[in-house]
């Protein structure tokens, strides 16, 4: 649809503008739309066209799935909108969790002083995700069942033991961060299970935290990214976390670069030894079009030693 | 076959009920089901801005979202800001106006849509606020330092207003 072709439009009402034979105002695959009421009700669907064979997807804030249904890569014949149930958009603590409701958005995790006093880390992720727009749309919990392994949630979730809840014909069952993320943009989530919840445990007072990513432009997705939590024990690195994002199918643990500083001093060279660790351990990275393999894993060295400083510096 | 959905849709105060495929996006609902061509659409996946209007006051890209979805949202496009019993333009769209904030126009409806939720939320940004917030829009013509000089008028004058407004009151 060229814009060249309308006419223009001064005042409300005032243009009409023609829908000629070749232009289609209709982008994505046909699909048929239900907005049920109850996440009770959302699964019974699922399980209804799970049955029937019918592809069935969930809608949530839309901002990965539009894009994927207008250019019709994505073509299920059924939407499952989530907006219009009551009470899943709440953001608050229980304890020493923070409890997200899957559909609040990204702008209200953004906008909340108990995510940003409690959870600093997940903000400052939440914060990286797209554009305003985007936030002010795209929901929390979309993310997490999405899992784009070059998001930022994924890597959080991991050195944060971030939990999700699910609900299912089941019932309702809880699972770790490491479990829900299996592969390319796939979740342990069943084809009639409803991501209900995220639960962010609050960070342990002292922890110094970090997140750092490389996008191409603002508000991109990333090329690479690490996230890094530790403790000083005796002025020593201590539980010392680091992930890294987009460079494997799933954001990943750097195992070998977190226990190599395992009571270690804090200084620039051994985060310099650990992040070449860190990197050397990955899997072979993705490689596509905007970065090699071997540009991914110099990417999550430069970031974990980074990361390491940054975090370090706000341990106390 | 798809159901078509009854929408209702508060469009810049006025309510608005449409049978809509539940595909047709909420940019294309408003330009093709209430004609108003004001919102425009350039990469339709979310990456330009264009298409950007406030959908209960959060501005929103309105082809990332169905028109399904808007149901019973207050919506607010680039038609709704002039001042509909003077016709005087938006202290926003006088400001892109005077600073010569666009060259084609092209754009220019999601930056100042983008940019009316940016001053509601605060009067009184800094440049990193202020290109942070207008990220997600692109401008191919003016190299955007005249589209910030736009912004930071646009919202002098609205802090004005509101301190004349409040001395006059």
């Amino acid at each position: 649809m060229s814009p060249g072709r309308l006419p223009a439009c001064e005042n409300p009402g005032a243009g009409r503008i023609q829908v000629t034979d070749r232009d289609t105002k209709l982008k994505a695959a046909p699909f048929d739309y239900h907005a049920p009421q109850t996440v009770e009700a959302a699964v019974a669907l699922l399980q209804q066209f799970e049955s029937e064979g019918v592809d069935a997807k969930i809608l949530a804030g839309g901002q990965s799935l539009m894009p994927m249904l207008n250019m019709r890569v994505a073509r299920p014949q059924v939407l499952i909108d989530l907006g219009k149930i009551p009470g899943l958009d709440h953001i608050r603590a229980e304890g020493d969790t923070i409890v997200i409701g899957a559909m609040a958005t990204k702008r209200a995790a953004e906008d909340s002083a108990l995510v940003k006093e409690r959870q600093p880390l997940f903000h400052a992720a939440t914060r990286l995700v797209g554009h305003r727009q985007i936030r002010n749309r795209g929901t929390v919990g979309g993310s997490f069942a999405h899992a784009d392994p070059a998001a930022e949630y994924p890597a959080v979730a991991l050195v944060q033991d971030i939990q999700m809840k699910a609900q299912g014909s089941d019932g309702v069952r809880t699972i770790t961060a490491k479990d829900f993320f299996v592969t390319y943009m796939t979740s342990c989530l069943e084809a009639a299970e409803v991501l209900t919840e995220v639960r962010l445990p609050a960070m342990a007072a002292g922890t110094g935290w970090s997140i750092q990513e490389f996008t191409k432009r603002d508000g991109d997705l990333a090329l690479a990214g690490v996230v890094v939590t530790l403790r000083k024990a005796k002025g020593l690195c201590d539980d010392v976390r680091i992930a890294a994002f987009g460079v494997n199918p799933t954001a990943v643990r750097l195992s070998a670069a977190e226990a190599a500083l395992q009571g270690q001093a804090p200084t620039a060279e051994n985060f310099a030894r650990a992040a070449a660790l860190g990197a050397e351990s990955l899997e072979e990275p993705i490689g596509d079009v905007h970065a090699s393999p071997d540009y991914r894993r110099q990417l999550v060295k430069v970031f974990t030693g980074r990361c390491l400083a940054e975090a370090a510096a706000r341990a106390t | 076959m798809t159901t078509k959905q009854l929408t209702t849709v508060t469009v810049n105060g006025r309510v608005y009920k449409r049978e809509v495929e539940p595909r047709l996006t909420l940019a294309d609902f408003l330009r093709y089901e209430l004609h108003l061509g004001g919102t425009h659409l350039g990469c339709e996946h979310g990456v330009c801005g264009v298409c950007t209007v406030l959908i209960d006051g959060r501005a929103s890209r309105s082809c990332l979202t169905l028109a399904v979805q808007a149901d019973g949202a207050q919506v607010t496009t680039i038609e709704g800001l002039r001042n509909r019993e003077t016709g005087q333009l938006h202290p926003i769209q006088q400001a892109f106006v005077d600073e010569h904030g666009l060259q084609c126009g092209f754009c220019t409806p999601g930056f100042i849509m983008t940019t009316l939720e940016l001053l509601g939320d605060n009067p009184d940004p800094s440049d990193a606020e202020i290109t942070e917030a207008l990220g997600g829009n692109l401008c191919r013509c003016t190299g955007y330092e005249t589209i910030l000089k736009s912004v930071r008028l646009a919202a002098e004058r609205l802090r004005g207003g509101r301190l004349a407004a409040r001395t006059s009151a």
